[in-house]
């Protein structure tokens, strides 16, 4: 008996267990599924190479995955099963923002370093140090989308339609009017259209956008609502430009949405086709591997993992006292400067807030999303 | 003014025709068995399940082909005939193995109600543990064409789902008014311990009952889906339960009140979202309805206990 329960006990010393909170079923499964690749791949190169040393010891990685099923409330059940069961040494995901928050309570309590690859929403990361994240944010992604849709197609007035029902799509609608307002003067967005998530049919919302006037339409709502959206509104007579977030990067949108989605505009954490270097490296041994090119949350998992080994490499050596040892990751977390990740380069804000570049793409006539410009702070 | 009115009324007519086609699954069931099926939002998922995977085989997706390649309005035709058939099965099935032994063991209607509820949920989960969580895009079968009234934007699309509702709607009406069976089915509703001594086969008119409903579900499936190309496995539950209140609000048992409660759904919950925020319109058309109910519990073409369908 005391052979069983030292067992599990002496093999966990030269292991780090991490923990992913991720979408593998639900509204957004594809997100889960990304993220999960990319880390397998990671998981394979790094233990195959023998493991990560810290200090002057070798560790060896372990991640489990934890299904959120895309629900808040799965979310924090999943982040209290990964903490105080499984015991891992730090938390990745979860990845929208709808998930992220509540889950970043949970882990910030219970004193576990999270990085949640995904959400931009701010909330995720205020006044919780150990939650941090490895992308941009909405109140700087909102006001880029709002200056390209000036800019780019010399937008007086803009629509906007989103989710009421889900953190992400409303805190970046709010960004996106502010910030839009700020340019053109306040009214300039004629038309401020919600919906509640699940919803199928937005044609009473479209009918209202299409005869209010407004020269763009911005929508920054998940790739499954995205095509629905699209296609309604050209059925309703919209045939001005569309405008999305970095939540339609997904690499189903286009299997989902085929010629509607052709053309529009999306911003974003990073672009495929046309990368460079690591990036590249990364997205052909995703796509050797899986057959298709990775979306933004697949890249952000993998930097969001590679910000949290560097981490624990910097400790300089772990306790093997749990406690001891998240406090030091934190700690480690939120000194990392200039860190070279494949969606860019990342400092932390005290927020836990990488200061980092964003990317506007165009959907191309064979369905590519391509680089049209870069947006830096 | 006008063209946002007619605009929003022409939208309405397309989404209550789903509420209408799902709830008079209900409705028929109900008047029949005094079974509330609950499975049958789900039953409307399957089909348009069966109709992707139909339309995918008529357009030679798969490994397994077609001599000859159709062309798009028939493939069309051809996959609303065979998934209704298909899903007819499906809802046949459910009745054979889940209802019919209750039935006969004379389980109480709660318990059968129960079952109803679980057989969805298999339904659902059933999809999820076979296909995935991933979205699937239902095939273009028919290339939308805009046609612009005066301002007023329509679609082929649009005028297909309102114009088959309605078509389904002469067509049942017609079969349970003056057919032989729809006599049958009646006489069911009105006494089942009665019926079999007159010589009517119940076990064959149930089951025809369930043919109808699940094949109305199916036809509703393939259009919802033509209509909102994003299949995944929960798109039955939602608009299954609202299409159940739609049934209910017309007056349950009475294939009349399915429609008229089916559209008075799609016309509340649109002109709610055109008028006012989003967030107030379940809220609204909601506590309208059961204002309406407690006035009238019935529904609307509902009678307190008289003989249905």
């Amino acid at each position: 008996m005391a052979v069983l329960v030292c067992a599990p006990g002496v093999w966990a010393v030269d292991t780090i267990k991490i923990g992913f909170n991720i979408p593998l079923t639900g509204d957004i499964p594809k997100v889960g599924e990304g993220s999960k690749y990319a880390a397998e791949i990671l998981l394979a190169e790094v233990n195959g190479a023998g493991g990560i040393k810290v200090g002057d010891k070798t560790y060896m990685l372990q991640f489990i995955y934890e299904d959120n099923e895309s629900k808040a409330e799965s979310a924090t059940a999943a982040a209290l099963k990964l903490i105080t069961q499984d015991q891992v040494l730090a938390v990745i995901g979860p990845q929208a923002s709808k998930q992220a928050i509540p889950a970043g309570e949970v882990c910030n309590s219970y004193k576990t370093p999270m990085i949640s690859p995904w959400s931009t929403n701010p909330q995720t990361t205020t006044d919780r140090p150990y939650v941090f994240r490895a992308c941009f944010l909405d109140p700087f992604q909102g006001p880029v989308a709002a200056k390209f849709a000036s800019e780019e197609f010399q937008a007086k007035k803009a629509a906007v339609l989103y989710d009421i029902a889900s953190d992400y799509p409303m805190g970046l609608a709010q960004y996106f009017k502010e910030a839009f307002e700020k340019i053109h003067g306040p009214g300039s967005v004629v038309a401020f259209e919600t919906f509640t998530t699940k919803d199928r049919d937005f044609s009473a919302q479209l009918t209202n956008i299409v005869k209010s006037g407004a020269d763009v339409l911005f929508t920054p709502q998940y790739y499954d609502e995205v095509p629905l959206i699209v296609k309604q509104a050209h059925q309703l007579g919209w045939k001005k430009p569309i405008m999305g977030s970095d939540s339609w990067g997904s690499a189903e949108l286009m299997k989902l949405c085929g010629d509607d989605c052709k053309g529009l505009f999306f911003t974003t954490h990073y672009a495929a086709a046309g990368a460079k270097g690591a990036t590249k490296e990364f997205i052909d041994k995703y796509n050797a591997k899986y057959g298709y090119v990775p979306d933004d949350v697949a890249a952000l998992t993998w930097d969001a993992i590679r910000l949290l080994i560097q981490a624990i490499q910097n400790t300089g050596g772990l306790t093997g006292n749990l406690d001891k040892d998240r406090e030091k990751v934190k700690n480690a977390l939120a000194q990392i400067k200039d860190f070279d990740g494949i969606t860019g380069k990342m400092t932390f804000t005290p927020e836990g807030d990488p200061i980092k570049c964003a990317v506007v793409v165009k959907i191309s006539d064979t369905g590519e999303f391509e680089f049209f410009k870069s947006v830096c702070p | 003014m006008v063209d946002l009115l007619l605009q929003n009324i022409l939208n309405a007519l397309q989404w209550g025709s789903f509420y209408a086609l799902i709830a008079l699954g209900y409705t028929l069931v109900y008047g029949v068995l005094l079974l509330i099926n609950f499975a049958h939002g789900d039953i409307f998922m399957v089909g348009a399940y069966i109709g992707f995977f139909v339309a995918n085989f008529l357009l030679g997706a798969y490994a397994f082909k077609l001599p000859t390649a159709l062309s798009p309005p028939l493939v069309f035709a051809l996959t609303i005939v065979a998934t209704m058939a298909l899903t007819a099965l499906v809802g046949v099935t459910l009745e054979r193995v889940a209802y019919r032994p209750l039935r006969r063991r004379g389980a109480p209607r709660l318990y059968v109600v129960i079952t109803a509820l679980m057989c969805g949920l298999l339904l659902e989960n059933g999809n999820l543990a076979l296909l995935g969580a991933s979205r699937r895009s239902f095939p273009t079968l028919i290339p939308a064409t805009v046609y612009d009234v005066g301002g007023v934007l329509v679609t082929n699309v649009k005028l297909l789902v309102i114009l088959a509702t309605i078509l389904v709607f002469f067509f049942l009406e017609t079969v349970v008014r003056k057919t032989k069976l729809g006599m049958a089915m009646r006489a069911v509703s009105y006494d089942r311990m009665a019926v079999p001594l007159m010589g009517i086969p119940v076990d064959r008119v149930i089951v025809f009952t369930f043919i109808l409903g699940s094949s109305m579900a199916a036809l509703g499936g393939v259009l919802f889906a033509s209509a909102y190309p994003v299949l995944e496995p929960y798109m039955g539950a939602l608009i299954g339960w609202k299409a159940f209140i739609a049934a209910v609000i017309g007056g349950i048992g009475e294939i009349r009140g399915a429609f008229v409660g089916g559209f008075l759904l799609g016309f509340v919950e649109i002109f709610v979202a055109a008028l006012f925020p989003s967030t107030l319109r379940d809220l609204i058309a909601f506590s309208t309805l059961l204002v309406f109910l407690s006035f009238r519990p019935t529904g609307i073409f509902g009678v307190a206990r008289a003989t249905k369908i």
